[in-house]
C-alpha cells in the first residue's frame, strides 16, 4: 500500500506550513536593518552557528531554563517538545530502514504503521516498535500534564496559567487529539494484525477482544490526520507560532542582534517567540503582591499579536526586570515595553484573514518634530572646573542623609568635587523616557550633557541608580559615569578612605535599575563587606524584588506600592538583619515606610564608619593646643 | 440692586456653566486619587521644575477642577515628571499619573499640547 486518501490533510498542512515559514523567514530577513542583515549573516556562516544549533537543542527542545523554574513544568514541554522531535526522527528512521524502499515522503513515516501493518513482530523490528511506543508514551505523560495544568496550574508548580484566545484554543484541542488519536489509530491497526508493543499492541489487544478493531482503526487514522492538518495551519495564526520564531530568534540573537529603542522585524520575531508559558506572571510582583494579573508580559505580548490596545498594558508595569531574568526563551521584555509606551497612541488595524498571517511590523509613531521645546525657561549654566561631579538626583534630594553621607565621604576623601545639583538641579530624563516622551527627555538629557562638559570632570558619580542607567545608556558623555557604591569602593580599594568595622548583621537590597538595569552587582556587597556583617538571603542579586516605589508604573496607587513593599520587606529581612541596605534614594524611601527595621543607604552606612581623621595630631599641633578651650 | 453695591473684578470671575470641566472628569474617572487632593501645596513646594521657572501643580489642579485650561496647558508641558511629587503627597495622589491623563486629555483640545 502506497497511498490512502486519509493523508491528505496532513500533506496540505506539512507543505503549507514549511513554504510559510521559508516566506516568514524572508520576511523577517527583510525587515532587520542592514547592519542586523550582516550581523546575522556572519552569525550564521560564523561561529556561533554551533552555539545557535546548542541552544536550539538545550532551550527548545529540552526546555532547560523551564526545568530551572519548576522541575514539572519543564518535564511537560520537554515530553512535548523534545519527545515529538523524537518520534518525528525515529518514525522517519523507522520508515528509512525497515520500509519497503528509502528516502520515503513524511507522510508515510507519520502514518508508517497503517502501511506496514504486520511491523514490529520479532527481533530489530520489535525492539524498535517497543521505542516508538516508549516515546509516545512519554508524550503522552506530558499531554496529561498539560491537560490537567489548564484547570489546576499548580499541579506543574506554577500559581497562574495564562488565558488563552478562542483560535489558541482550537489549535490546542487540536494539538492535544494529535497523540491520542494516534495512540487508538495504533492500537486498532495492532490489534487487528497482532503486533505493536507494551502500549500499542497491549491496548490493541484488549480493545480487539470486545471491538471490530479493523473497522475501528481508519476513523482514526483520519483524526490524527485532521488534527495534524488543522494544528498546521492553525500555527501561524495562533501562540504556537512560537515554534518556528524561536529557532529564528535564536539564530539572531545569537549572531549579536539586540533590541534597541526601535521596533523592527527583531521585535516581531520575539513577539511572536513568547509561547504564553506563565513564568513572567508567576515571578511579577503586581500579580502577587497586588492581585493585578492581566498586564504581564505574556499578556503586553499577546495583545501586540492580536493587535489589541496595550497602552493601559504597557505603562502598568513596574518595569522592575523581574520577567526579563526568567523568561525561559530570553525575550528581552522590557525593551518591548518602552517601545511600547514610546508607540503613543496604538493604532489599530483591520483583521483580515491574510493580515492575521502576514502582519505589518508593529508601528512605532515617529517623533513630533517642529513643534516648541518644552523645556526652553532652563537657562544655559556656567559650572567651575572640576575633577568630579556629584549628581544626586532628584529622589536623592527627599533622602537629605544619603546626600550628607554622601558630602562627608567625598570631603573625607579629598578629591576636588563639585556638588552639581546642590540647590536642585534639572531631573535626569529617565522618568519622561518612562513615560514614552522621548522628545522631551532628550531636552533634558542634552541640558545636563551640556553642564557635565562644562564642567571638564572626568568622573561623574551618582546616588540615584535611576540617574546612573540613564547616564549609562542614553547620554553620550567623555566621563566615566559611576554610581556612588562604584566611587566608595574605588576609594575603598586606593586606600584613600579608612573605615571602622562595626559587627552589626546588614541585608542588602539590589535596586531594580542598578542590579538587572545596569549589572551593577558585585561593587555594593564589596563594600558592605569592608563595613558591617552581610547576610546572604534569597532575595539577592538577580532574584532582588522590586520595593514597589518604581517611577517605571503610572497606574498604581500607593496602597497597592505599600504592599508591594511589604511583600519586598519581608522577603529581605527573613534573617532579621540590623540594618537593611540599598543603595537607592527612593527604594530607601519605600522601604522604610513598610518596615521597623532601620533602612540605610550604603553611603550613609559607610560615613558612619569612617575613621575620623587622625584626633592625636590636634593635640600636638601647637595651633590647635592653643584654641582649645581652658576647663 | 442683585449685587448689593459690590462688584467683582472680570479677571476674578469664575463662570462653572461656561468652563469646560471635562479634563478634570477624565482624570477622576482614570485616576481617582485626583479627587482626594486637598490643595496644600507640598508637590509645588518640592518640584524640580519649579526651582527653574513659574510651574505650580497645585495651581494646576486647581485650574482643571474649575476648567480653565488655557493656562493649564500653557504650564502643564514644563513638568519634568521626575516624581518627587508623588513622594511627598499626604494624600496619596498618583500626580504623575495625574499629570499624564491632563496632557492626554489636552492633546484633543490644543494644537500646541505636549
Amino acid at each position: 500500500m502506497q497511498f490512502d486518501p486519509f493523508v491528505i490533510p496532513f500533506n496540505v498542512g506539512l507543505y503549507f506550513i514549511l513554504i510559510y515559514a521559508v516566506v516568514r523567514s524572508v520576511i523577517w530577513f527583510r525587515g532587520l536593518s542592514r547592519p542586523d542583515k550582516l550581523r546575522l549573516q556572519r552569525g550564521f556562516f560564523g561561529r556561533s552557528f554551533g552555539q545557535s544549533i546548542r541552544e536550539i537543542f538545550m532551550e527548545s527542545l529540552i526546555h532547560r531554563r523551564i526545568f530551572k523554574a519548576s522541575p514539572r513544568l519543564g518535564y511537560m514541554h520537554m515530553s512535548l517538545a523534545f519527545g515529538w522531535f523524537l518520534l518525528i526522527l525515529f518514525g522517519t528512521l523507522e520508515a528509512d530502514i525497515f520500509g519497503e524502499k528509502h528516502l520515503n515522503p513524511p507522510y508515510k513515516a507519520i502514518f508508517f504503521k497503517f502501511f506496514n501493518p504486520d511491523h514490529g513482530r520479532s527481533g530489530l523490528e520489535a525492539v524498535w516498535a517497543f521505542l516508538m511506543d516508549f516515546l509516545l508514551a512519554f508524550i503522552l505523560s506530558g499531554l496529561l500534564l498539560a491537560v490537567i495544568k489548564r484547570v489546576w496550574s499548580r499541579v506543574v508548580g506554577m500559581k497562574k496559567t495564562t488565558k488563552l484566545k478562542a483560535l489558541d484554543k482550537v489549535a490546542m484541542l487540536s494539538l492535544w487529539s494529535v497523540f491520542p488519536s494516534r495512540l487508538l489509530a495504533e492500537s486498532f491497526t495492532s490489534g487487528a494484525y497482532g503486533t505493536g508493543s507494551f502500549l500499542t499492541g497491549s491496548l490493541g489487544s484488549w480493545l480487539s477482544s470486545f471491538l471490530p478493531a479493523h473497522e475501528m482503526a481508519y476513523p482514526f487514522w483520519w483524526l490524527y490526520s485532521l488534527s495534524l492538518g488543522a494544528f498546521f495551519i492553525l500555527l501561524p495564526v495562533t501562540r504556537y507560532m512560537h515554534i518556528p520564531s524561536e529557532l529564528f530568534l535564536i539564530f539572531a540573537r545569537n549572531s549579536g542582534i539586540r533590541t534597541g529603542d526601535r521596533a523592527g522585524a527583531f521585535t516581531e520575531m520575539q513577539i511572536y517567540s513568547c509561547s504564553s508559558c506563565g513564568i513572567c506572571i508567576d515571578v511579577c510582583q503586581l500579580n502577587f503582591s497586588t492581585g493585578i494579573t492581566n498586564i504581564q508580559s505574556a499578556y503586553l505580548l499577546k495583545g501586540i499579536r492580536n493587535d489589541k490596545d496595550v497602552s493601559d498594558i504597557a505603562f502598568n508595569c513596574l518595569m522592575c526586570g523581574r520577567c526579563d531574568q526568567n523568561c525561559p526563551v530570553g525575550i528581552e521584555l522590557t525593551p518591548i515595553r518602552m517601545i511600547q509606551r514610546r508607540a503613543g497612541e496604538p493604532q489599530l488595524k483591520a483583521k483580515s484573514l491574510l493580515k492575521r498571517y502576514f502582519p505589518d511590523n508593529p508601528v512605532v509613531q515617529p517623533l513630533k518634530n517642529g513643534t516648541e521645546p518644552a523645556f526652553a525657561f532652563l537657562k544655559p549654566q556656567e559650572p567651575e572646573k572640576t575633577d568630579v561631579l556629584y549628581f544626586a538626583g532628584c529622589m536623592t534630594h527627599l533622602t537629605p542623609s544619603i546626600k550628607n553621607a554622601m558630602i562627608s565621604i567625598l570631603e573625607a576623601s579629598g578629591v576636588k568635587y563639585t556638588f552639581i545639583d546642590k540647590d536642585g538641579g534639572v531631573c535626569c530624563g529617565r522618568p519622561l523616557m518612562l513615560a514614552g516622551q522621548t522628545k522631551e527627555a532628550r531636552e533634558l538629557i542634552n541640558f545636563n550633557s551640556e553642564l557635565i562638559w562644562k564642567s571638564g570632570a572626568h568622573t561623574l558619580v551618582t546616588s540615584c541608580p535611576i540617574c546612573y542607567k540613564i547616564f549609562k545608556e542614553s547620554y553620550y558623555l567623555d566621563v566615566e559615569v559611576l554610581h556612588h557604591t562604584q566611587f566608595i569602593k574605588d576609594l575603598i580599594d586606593e586606600g584613600i578612605l579608612k573605615l571602622n568595622f562595626s559587627r552589626k548583621k546588614v541585608t542588602y537590597h539590589t535596586p531594580c535599575d542598578l542590579g538587572r538595569g545596569s549589572g551593577v552587582y558585585d561593587e555594593p556587597k564589596e563594600v558592605l563587606r569592608h563595613v558591617v556583617r552581610l547576610q546572604k538571603t534569597d532575595a539577592d542579586d538577580e532574584n532582588a524584588p522590586c520595593c514597589g516605589g518604581s517611577l517605571g508604573n503610572m497606574k498604581i496607587n500607593h496602597h497597592q506600592r505599600h504592599k508591594i513593599a511589604v511583600d519586598a520587606v519581608r522577603m529581605l529581612t527573613v534573617k532579621d538583619p540590623d540594618i537593611l541596605a540599598t543603595s537607592c534614594p527612593l527604594c530607601k524611601k519605600t522601604l522604610a515606610a513598610a518596615t521597623g527595621t532601620r533602612v540605610a543607604d550604603i553611603a550613609e552606612i559607610v560615613a558612619e564608619a569612617i575613621v575620623p581623621a587622625d584626633p592625636v595630631k590636634r593635640f600636638t599641633d601647637p595651633l590647635h593646643r592653643m584654641k582649645q578651650p581652658v576647663i | 440692586m442683585d449685587k448689593f453695591g459690590f462688584t467683582i473684578l472680570k479677571a476674578r470671575h469664575i463662570n462653572y456653566d461656561a468652563n469646560d470641566k471635562s479634563v478634570a472628569e477624565y482624570i477622576c474617572e482614570h485616576e481617582p486619587t485626583f479627587r482626594v487632593c486637598i490643595e496644600c501645596g507640598c508637590c509645588t513646594a518640592t518640584c524640580t521644575t519649579g526651582n527653574f521657572t513659574s510651574l505650580s501643580l497645585r495651581e494646576i489642579n486647581i485650574l482643571i477642577k474649575r476648567g480653565e485650561l488655557a493656562r493649564v496647558n500653557e504650564n502643564l508641558k514644563k513638568c519634568m515628571l521626575c516624581g518627587k511629587c508623588t513622594l511627598v503627597c499626604p494624600r496619596g495622589v498618583n500626580t504623575r499619573n495625574v499629570i499624564t491623563l491632563a496632557r492626554e486629555a489636552l492633546k484633543n483640545k490644543f494644537k500646541d499640547a505636549v
